[in-house]
């Protein structure tokens, strides 16, 4: 369960992104990632294990929405970019070669944050004391 | 009314063990060592080929082992009789070693040696096919094993693994005419994922192809550290 190790890396990167904001503290919505095909993170242990880390924190009540990237290879021969599968031992339709070059798949990236920041209480405006 | 915003980050996920991964690798390439993560599922051979490598290495270098392993030190027992200093990492629940632990196992390591005296750092990881090719620890290479027992399948199956390994050693080959298994398909396999890798065909028992796995790492000490090759002191 590799993905408890992720959200702890995750949790970390937010609480550096966390410091641009000081002293206010942001309230994130949401905490978007790209996550590719071709790695090893299952996307709904990353969501339970998420959940679970950020519960009573200051992450608290945010959603991890994650957008699967697909695993896109371009074959070195003719140039064409493709979808590489397991069934087909991830060769190339065109020419039949291998996995040479991914273009995309090895995404594992914090693409943004939806956050607000709170509103500064208004300082009273003192009221002039008669004379 | 709180306006909605939206900062950018384009951070890679696991930048926290990135960052600790950079830091170890810069103290690698400060003590001039060639620091190995060798990886595999269980039971493909690592502790084997580490003794019969490390027996066969250490008349020409100087070497230690960061030995992980979830709850024993066993392994690093069965190193530790071979007479190079060994480091047990014992993860606990983690499937992998991350920078940090092998940070920690660092320090345990200083405490015994000078680590500028070494020209190699093995890294044993904990063995399993999944989450360790996602984990840096700040090595230079990565090398996957996998045993002919294992079957065929097993680099589409887990193309991560063996996509990132710079070297696969194909283990047990000494086994072959007992298994219905194709080792040619096997390496035919490796290479639909991972064209660039060298492919090595290994015995730990009977020490076939071990010379040829020595040279490989000779060579890449050699690229390393840009130094003449060493001769074995018993040619």
């Amino acid at each position: 369960m590799h993905e408890v190790d992720m959200t702890r890396c995750l949790v970390l990167s937010m609480q550096s992104w966390r410091q641009r904001h000081e002293p206010t503290l942001p309230s994130v919505q949401r905490v978007h990632l790209e996550v590719g095909r071709f790695t090893c993170v299952e996307p709904e242990q990353l969501r339970f294990t998420w959940a679970v880390a950020v519960q009573g924190s200051w992450l608290d009540g945010a959603d991890l929405v994650i957008e699967t990237v697909p695993l896109v290879g371009r074959c070195l021969a003719c140039g064409a970019t493709y979808h590489p599968t397991v069934e087909a031992a991830y060769q190339s339709p065109c020419c039949q070669r291998p996995l040479e070059e991914i273009v995309s798949g090895r995404e594992l990236r914090i693409r943004s944050v939806d956050y607000t920041l709170p509103t500064p209480t208004p300082t009273p405006t003192p009221t002039p004391t008669p004379a | 009314m709180h306006m909605p915003l939206e900062d950018t980050l384009g951070l890679n996920l696991l930048a926290a063990n990135q960052h600790q991964a950079d830091h170890n690798r810069e103290h690698f390439e400060a003590w001039r060592l060639l620091c190995l993560n060798v990886m595999s599922s269980p039971g493909a051979g690592k502790t084997s080929l580490l003794e019969r490598s490390l027996a066969a290495l250490a008349p020409e270098f100087a070497m230690a082992v960061l030995e992980g392993d979830m709850t024993t030190q066993l392994d690093a027992q069965r190193l530790e009789a071979v007479g190079v200093p060994v480091v047990p990492i014992t993860t606990g629940r983690a499937c992998h070693l991350d920078a940090a632990m092998v940070a920690g196992g660092l320090r345990l390591l200083r405490q015994r040696l000078n680590p500028a005296d070494l020209d190699i750092l093995w890294v044993e990881n904990v063995g399993n096919l999944v989450c360790p090719a996602e984990f840096e620890v700040g090595e230079h290479l990565k090398v996957a094993l996998l045993s002919v027992t294992e079957g065929d399948d097993k680099p589409l199956k887990y193309p991560v693994m063996f996509r990132e390994a710079d070297c696969v050693l194909i283990t047990k080959i000494d086994l072959l005419p007992y298994l219905p298994v194709e080792v040619d398909r096997i390496e035919t396999h490796i290479r639909q994922v991972n064209p660039r890798a060298t492919v090595i065909r290994v015995s730990a028992s009977s020490g076939l192809g071990l010379p040829t796995w020595h040279a490989w790492i000779r060579q890449q000490l050699c690229l390393r550290l840009s130094m003449a090759l060493p001769v074995p002191a018993n040619r």
